[in-house]
């Protein structure tokens, strides 16, 4: 069974829809034991890091996710929680990944939100990306963004090279929305379900 | 490389789109469903719903086609029209739709804008702006570019980002329905006065028109209805024939 994490952080709506047309088993949820007992996770979040983790915060599930051994997909918010911290609301995060997620810099003549379709950058193999191809375009919005590191799988660039897609053992993490990229995000998705 | 979107934009009215929409292959022009999903695979970055119906009744039927859209296209979209309240936001979003786009409301209630931008996140706030140019001044109208305001354009636009607009989606109704191109100028300094994404409206008639905006208009995006619908022009040959022309496109 797929597990959405269900943390009133943002909306759900367009991965379950996304999930729906993959005809793809899965339950929303906010349960520790369900989120634990899981076969794959999907960590979405839109909207405001600092609010995502005092959400998580509330519901006691910051060790639960800490604690996944399974696969588990971050997407866009949900990525950037996978940090250490976060200038979004100054919060600390997850800590799985030694990093801090930062502003784009709105004096820069590339306005912020980086909003739109830009293409990934595979710095390594990766399963997520399989059978997809490098002049593909996956659709982004976001204010605040990963910097590169060791983990970092895909590269996109604005104002700067920052993290599209990253990888630490059992977690995924992707910057871009690919539950609204098109039949691109889809086989993302899909291969995330399949093969990770 | 960040591309330049493309945008249809269909006029919802009770559920169904309106505007003789003639369209090769469409089983039924008037489901917007059909129409949305057909714009996605030939490669439309995003859509727009506006809803133009008159009677509350009618605005009821909209959650219905935002659902069944959301379930059916995998790009995103905005719904706009008749939206005045952060609760029919809430129910928007809900009901699967990426963004709303608000007009009218904030000018009546300029407060809207934050109070959508705080509860929701400027990412699903676009603010559509109708203006036209009166005596070298740029005046917002309100009610589908019916009614003037005293609002000056790059004064509410600017307020309206810092507001916690996430886009501007402006429509000049003096280039609007004519096909003779976009306001560029208009847009150009817009886009210089703004950080915010811009969304070019109005006069949209030939492919040039589109490289020019996106050229000598700095537009982010460029939105179009009719000539869309009529399939004057095929957003397969107008991104082609942008990236021939060096404007970065998703093809």
């Amino acid at each position: 069974m797929i597990v959405i994490i269900d943390y009133d952080a943002g909306n759900t709506c367009s991965v379950t829809n996304a999930l729906d047309r993959l005809n793809a088993d899965y339950v929303l949820s906010d349960d520790a034991r369900q989120i634990q007992g899981a076969n794959k996770v999907i960590f979405p979040g839109v909207g405001h890091a600092g609010a995502a983790m005092e959400a998580l915060r509330r519901k006691d599930l910051v060790s639960v996710i800490q604690g996944l051994t399974q696969p588990v997909l971050g997407i866009c918010v949900g990525m950037q929680l996978y940090a250490r911290e976060s200038a979004e609301g100054n919060t600390s995060c997850l800590g799985i990944l030694d990093t801090k997620v930062t502003k784009f810099d709105e004096s820069m003549k590339e306005k912020v939100p980086h909003m739109g379709w830009n293409t990934v950058h595979q710095e390594v193999d990766d399963i997520l990306f399989e059978q997809l191809d490098k002049s593909d375009y996956y659709y982004f919005v976001h204010s605040y963004y990963m910097p590169l590191s060791e983990h970092s799988t895909g590269t996109c660039s604005y104002q700067l090279p920052f993290s599209a897609a990253v990888r630490k053992d059992n977690f995924w993490g992707i910057q871009f929305h690919a539950e609204k990229s098109g039949i691109v995000g889809a086989k993302l998705l899909s291969n995330f379900l399949e093969k990770a | 490389m960040l591309t330049k979107r493309i945008i249809p934009c269909l006029d919802i009215k009770n559920g169904r789109t309106v505007k003789g929409i003639n369209f090769l292959n469409l089983r039924d022009a008037g489901d917007p469903v059909e129409l949305a999903r057909k714009y996605a695979d030939q490669g439309a970055d995003e859509l727009v719903f506006l809803d133009i119906s008159a009677t509350q009744e009618e605005r009821e039927t909209i959650y219905d086609l935002v659902r069944k859209v959301g379930r059916e296209v995998n790009i995103p979209f905005t719904v706009g029209g008749g939206i005045a309240s952060a609760d029919k936001v809430a129910h928007i979003l809900r009901n699967g739709a990426d963004k709303v786009s608000v007009n009218s409301a904030v000018v009546r209630r300029p407060e809207l804008a934050g109070e959508i931008a705080r509860e929701f996140g400027s990412q699903c706030l676009v603010v559509a702006v109708d203006a036209r140019l009166v005596d070298d001044t740029w005046i917002v109208h309100t009610h589908g570019g019916t009614r003037p305001t005293e609002i000056e354009l790059y004064d509410w636009v600017k307020k309206m980002e810092d507001a916690g607009a996430g886009e501007i989606l402006f429509t000049s109704m003096n280039h609007d329905g004519t096909k003779n191109g976009f306001a560029c100028d208009a847009l150009a300094r817009m886009s210089d006065l703004l950080h915010i994404p811009v969304i070019a409206s109005g006069g949209a008639g030939s492919m040039e028109h589109f490289k020019d905006v996106f050229t000598n208009g700095k537009a982010d995006a460029g939105l179009a209805a009719s000539i869309f619908h009529f399939q004057e022009i095929g957003i397969p040959e107008l991104k082609e024939y942008l990236y021939k022309e060096e404007i970065p496109v998703r093809i």
